[in-house]
């Protein structure tokens, strides 16, 4: 196989898991890294710097789209920036200490519960508690625009949510992915924020993230140019080409049909990962 | 009071989508031109991605790699472009705390000046 198809052919892989993902809303960085290596056998450490700079595109890309129909609270945004982009930091350096057939595994178990968590029907719980007294501090709640007019919010339980964003910061710059699904868990489920923000910020955080691990992994030689730019440009053409027909798609379906295929992957990490062929 | 605040933030926020989306398409317009010039000089050449090997000193630091873009070379122009990319999120950190100065919110000014800082030490260490 020659540069030239091989690049194509990435450009094509990715550009279909961009699509998939941005349609699911599970995003295409979780099935590049598989791609990359399970399909065209390029070693992790590229993969996941390949997979990270897509990451970064097409939450930058989205960021737009978003604005449109979610209301993002920036002051909760910027306040876990600080938990994701320190878990990053911290992650990115753990990359390098980690053995290859470990960051397999791991990378397989955060698939699975990205594929389990995404078909979890979103519920905005409870909102009516009174304030936590950190969010009172740092001006946390706030109000968005429904049809019913304008609907107010208390964040709850700030520590647990900051907390938990560190986790997903390690593992962001740990496996080169998004960890969306960790976020939603923040800031959903701990902070119980209503799932219009929390999405929306979640998308501006992801960006963030990204770009704090992805800084250490240029130093360390892990984004190679011929890897990064057909993955980067078929994941961002795919997001912005599955944010078009998002409207038409029958999402629910698709999403199974993605969750399985992401389980099949994740398996085939563990599996490789356990018999120590990464 | 809460509500004109939240407007605020609304009007800001889409300035800096903007802004986002204009850095993300410019950097991948970059990316696709490195890329055409990179695949007319290398397409017949064997992909080996098998072993790592990391990238040459070149393509690793702001500087090597704004160096040798200017000399047309064809991976750091991609890799330039990759640059411009991670700068993007970093942008909007950083026009977030001019945002929150005009606010006068001075404890989210020093908020989003720590996450700045983290994202320099990430850039700037080696």
């Amino acid at each position: 196989m020659s540069t030239f198809e091989f690049t194509i052919l990435i450009a094509v892989g990715s550009l279909l898991a961009g699509m998939l993902g941005a349609v699911t809303g599970l995003g295409g960085g979780v099935v590049i890294v598989p791609l990359l290596t399970l399909a065209f056998g390029v070693d992790i450490r590229y993969a996941i710097g390949a997979s990270l700079v897509s990451v970064i595109a097409t939450s930058s890309g989205a960021a737009a789209a978003y604005l449109k129909e979610g209301f993002s609270n920036m002051r909760v945004g910027m306040f876990l920036e600080i938990a994701t982009t320190i878990g990053a930091i911290s992650g990115a350096y753990l990359a390098a200490s980690t053995p290859t057939r470990a960051i397999a595994i791991i990378f397989g178990i955060v698939l699975l519960y990205s594929a389990y968590s995404a078909n979890r029907p979103p519920k905005d719980l409870p909102t009516d508690k009174p304030p936590d007294r950190y969010a009172t501090l740092l001006k946390f709640d706030g109000s968005y625009p429904t049809p019913g007019g304008e609907e107010s919010y208390n964040v709850r339980h700030v520590p647990a949510g900051f907390g938990l964003m560190y986790v997903a910061g390690v593992l962001s710059g740990l496996l080169g992915i998004g960890s969306g699904a960790v976020k939603v868990l923040a800031m959903d489920q701990a902070m119980r924020i209503p799932f219009k923000v929390s999405t929306t910020t979640s998308n501006f955080m992801i960006g963030v993230t990204a770009a704090a691990s992805a800084g250490i992994y240029l130093h360390r030689g892990y984004i190679d140019p011929g890897i990064a730019m057909p993955v980067m440009l078929g994941v961002f053409a795919g997001a912005l080409i599955g944010a078009r027909i998002l409207p038409g798609a029958k999402v629910r379906t698709l999403r199974l049909v993605f969750s399985v295929v992401i389980a099949a992957l994740a398996f085939e990490m563990i599996f490789k990962g356990v018999k120590g062929s990464f | 009071m809460a509500q004109s605040q939240a407007w605020g933030d609304k009007r800001f926020e889409v300035m800096m989508g903007r802004l986002l989306r204009f850095g993300v398409i410019f950097a991948a317009a970059w990316v696709l031109a490195g890329g055409i010039h990179y695949l007319v000089q290398f397409g017949g050449a064997t992909p080996d991605y098998k072993v790592f090997r990391g990238e040459p000193g070149g393509l690793r630091h702001p500087r090597e790699i704004f160096h040798e873009a200017i000399q047309l070379d064809a991976r750091a122009l991609i890799q330039l472009g990759l640059l411009l990319l991670i700068a993007t999120p970093v942008a909007r950190v950083a026009f977030s705390v001019i945002g929150f100065a005009l606010e006068k919110d001075w404890m989210y000014v020093v908020i989003t000046l720590i996450v700045l800082a983290l994202l320099v030490f990430s850039l700037s260490s080696s």
